[in-house]
């Protein structure tokens, strides 16, 4: 009989879910029964909404299972085993018969993913399976000149992934021009977007994808080191790439000669990073490197003359070397096919918030937004309506729902105000108040300015003040103008992109949300019932039934009544605090 | 105008005793010499102690040869070091955007509930230390938190305060 092969997905959000359990529990009950199973590991395959994910490999083809426990997983192992069938309440992917998730794989093109989910990321010879190393060993083998490598990089039209969108390409040439003894590549991992993990999903579901791309990237540019620059909140990355990095080493593909090629010699390390979003640019990033406060500096010299160590050095994304390998193996001209006349090639995006699929997709450039939300992300939970798609974190905007046949490129998503960004997509619905997201990222960026222009510093503190001035109730008329100034001018006076984009959040939300800017002022109402400051409490006497916990909830005594009878509400007392509402078991507190 | 400055408290130094100094002899010897190495020096360090204790700093500067300002210019900019002894379990609540819009502040305000301690301090038994921190790259399960390695999602107020609880018992235990 052949041997079933069952994998679990062995990821960060894998983890956080409870595959961890699954996979021991799969270790004991293949040991004991001594059953005929193939077990392995792999890493998120970005079906994050139904992990711990589980699939099983029979002779009639390949079943996905989502949401498995210890428990569950008995189950499906005995069915597969026993009876010779899925059990089919609890696939969620498969190519065999139709299921409620089918949509979330099928609607993508895998490219930067395309081993997520499907090799054992510890284990190189998984990627050497599926092409690894091949596109190095091509250009190698077939004596390709550096320049001609840049050239196909240029002509598939790569876009850097990280949020820039400048081309891959035309940046390799100009490191590879300058000519210097030493040259590095360097990666950016330090994912700091709140609500975006496409880059570490990658680095631990196939490092060596990222590794072959800085390979590349050396040989084209005539780099001496790279350099990953991670962020140290990514254990299980940082891991997974020691490990990478490590057998690279003992098959030759890093150190002296690597490839066996006389003088091709490069090596790769991880540096940690220690937390500060600014690292993301990229001379704050060097300066990280060297052991100095993240912070930018004036450009020129850019990077690619003057960077690591004051030498030419090239910094990419983590996302934008997963794709080099596969545009080297497949030819500029495929990768070109797919995408916009501007933004070619896929793009991985992290859908998150009010979404009900939420989870890691990569989709051809130009496909609608609602096409992500609903055909890939099935919507919106709870029978919600959808309010507004933020794209681009704290760098981004809030793309309103009137705008979600906005095409996915560069070009389409910059002219809404937003910007595309690494990929964090967060979707947000009706309970959701645009003012106080407005505060949520002016808050985050406030932290996170490194100090040095005076805009940026205390510019972002200003917006903020006022920000949250609005929503606690006490916002002015002219606070509105005050924004888009005060907005205006940090953009114009910072000198790096986090001050440059740090007020987008707040203009793409008065832009397209200033009524319910108006309606906090003016009005000292919050649309989405969520500024608490903004709420009145009420009891509703039809449905009160006297049970006496909120009474008993209220911190000031503002509820007051005998059991069994309609309790009221002192509104001079009320602190509008939520206590009642939250404890209340017949929604008998009305929120206006 | 003159401004008259406070003269700052004197910072609690703890003594040698408390803090085994010679814990750092691997981390510099490694380190000594080598560019871009402050990082990691104060990456180690807090690695062993749990955060960076002063007398640490003398020592690194002294025999690994930093400037003892540049040391505390880049300890104080990143996030990730600590210049005050921490509890045992860090509590990270996620506080990225997704968290956001599926209400952390909840999480955070029923721990502080629990704990008694405000978000960044320690609980007095130095079991407990309640952090918010930007994203924890577990979006589709938020809103979430990590304790150690351990992260928990899906979270409400009443779940999150369970798990302390009971991660406290069983250290009572």
């Amino acid at each position: 009989m052949e041997k079933l092969k069952v994998t679990v997905d062995i990821g960060s959000s894998g983890i956080a879910a409870g595959a961890g359990k699954v996979n021991t529990k799969l270790k004991e009950i293949i040991e004991q029964d001594n059953l005929p199973v193939d077990l392995k590991q792999t890493s998120g395959i970005g079906m994050c909404y139904k992990e711990p994910l589980v699939e099983i490999k029979d002779a009639d083809g390949t079943y996905l299972y989502g949401d498995m426990t210890p428990e569950l997983i008995e189950d499906v192992l005995h069915s597969h085993l026993k009876l010779n069938v899925p059990l089919e309440k609890y696939v969620v992917h498969t190519a065999n018969f139709d299921t409620d998730h089918n949509a979330f794989m099928n609607d993508q093109v895998r490219i930067a993913l395309r081993h997520c989910g499907i090799i054992d990321p510890e284990i190189i010879e998984e990627y050497e399976q599926y092409e690894g190393y091949e596109a190095i060993k091509q250009i190698l083998n077939n004596k390709v000149s550096p320049t001609d490598v840049i050239q196909t990089i240029l002509d598939s039209g790569l876009r850097g992934r990280g949020g820039g969108g400048f081309p891959t390409g035309l940046k390799w040439k100009f490191a590879h021009n300058s000519k210097s003894d030493e040259k590095y590549v360097i990666c950016n991992a330090d994912e700091g977007d709140p609500g975006a993990f496409m880059d570490r999903s990658l680095l631990e579901g196939d490092p060596h994808a990222v590794l072959e791309g800085m390979i590349i990237g050396a040989y084209a540019m005539e780099a001496t080191g790279g350099v990953i620059y991670c962020r140290a909140e990514y254990p299980l990355a940082i891991k997974r790439l020691n490990i990478a990095i490590e057998q690279a080493h003992k098959k030759g593909y890093l150190g002296k000669d690597i490839f066996g090629v006389k003088g091709f010699d490069f090596d790769i390390y991880v540096k940690e990073g220690a937390g500060a979003f600014v690292c993301g640019e990229e001379t704050a990033l060097i300066a990280s490197i060297e052991g100095e406060r993240g912070m930018p500096r004036k450009r020129p010299p850019f990077p690619a003359v003057r960077g690591l160590w004051d030498k030419p050095s090239n910094i990419n994304n983590v996302e934008t070397l997963a794709n080099i390998p596969w545009i080297i193996k497949n030819g500029a001209e495929k990768y070109a096919a797919y995408g916009t006349e501007k933004s070619k090639g896929t793009k991985v995006f992290a859908l998150a918030g009010k979404i009900n699929r939420g989870g890691l997709v990569e989709v051809p450039m130009g496909i609608s937004l609602e096409d992500v939300i609903y055909k890939l992300g099935g919507g919106i939970p709870d029978g919600k309506k959808l309010k507004a798609v933020q794209l681009g974190g704290p760098s981004g905007g809030c793309i309103p729902s009137h705008l979600m046949d906005t095409k996915v490129d560069y070009d389409s998503v910059t002219a809404t105000g937003a910007i595309m960004g690494s990929g964090g997509l967060v979707v947000m619905d009706e309970t959701t108040c645009m003012v106080d997201v407005a505060r949520f990222f002016l808050d985050f960026t406030r932290k996170e300015s490194c100090g040095k222009c005076t805009f940026c510093r205390v510019g972002t503190k200003r917006m903020l003040e006022i920000l949250t001035r609005i929503t606690e109730g006490d916002g002015k008329p002219e606070d509105i103008d005050n924004l888009l100034e005060l907005g205006e001018e940090i953009k114009k006076n910072s000198l790096c992109g986090l001050g440059q984009t740090a007020p987008n959040p707040v203009l793409t939300t008065i832009r397209y949300f200033r009524d319910e800017y108006e309606a906090h002022i003016n009005d000292k109402k919050c649309p989405a019932h969520h500024c608490k400051a903004l709420l009145d409490y009420e009891i509703d006497a039809e449905k009160c039934t006297g049970c006496t916990v909120c009474a008993k909830a209220c911190p000031t005594d503002a509820i007051t009544g005998e059991r069994k009878e309609v309790h009221v509400l002192d509104q001079e007392k009320c602190i509008r605090c939520g206590e009642c509402y939250s404890k209340c078991n017949f929604d008998a507190i009305l929120v206006s | 105008m003159r401004v008259k400055r406070l003269a700052p408290k004197p910072a609690q130094i703890e003594t040698p005793a408390q803090v085994d100094l010679s814990l750092l002899d691997p981390l510099i010897k490694k380190y000594k010499g080598k560019k871009g190495s402050m990082i990691p020096l104060l990456q180690g360090t807090q690695e062993v102690f749990g955060y960076l204790p002063r007398a640490a700093f003398d020592k690194i500067s002294k025999e690994a040869g930093l400037n003892l300002n540049d040391m505390y210019g880049v300890a104080t900019f990143y996030a990730q070091f600590r210049l005050q002894p921490v509890g045992k379990h860090i509590v990270k609540v996620c506080h990225g955007t997704a968290c956001h819009v599926q209400n952390a502040t909840k999480i955070t305000e029923a721990l502080e509930d629990t704990l008694g301690v405000k978000d960044g301090e320690t609980t007095e038994d130095r079991l407990f230390t309640l952090e918010s921190v930007a994203c924890l790259g577990c979006c589709s399960l938020a809103p979430v938190m990590m304790i150690g390695d351990e992260t928990y999602g899906n979270l409400n107020g009443k779940g999150a305060s369970r798990i302390v609880k009971e991660i406290r018992r069983s250290e009572q235990n």
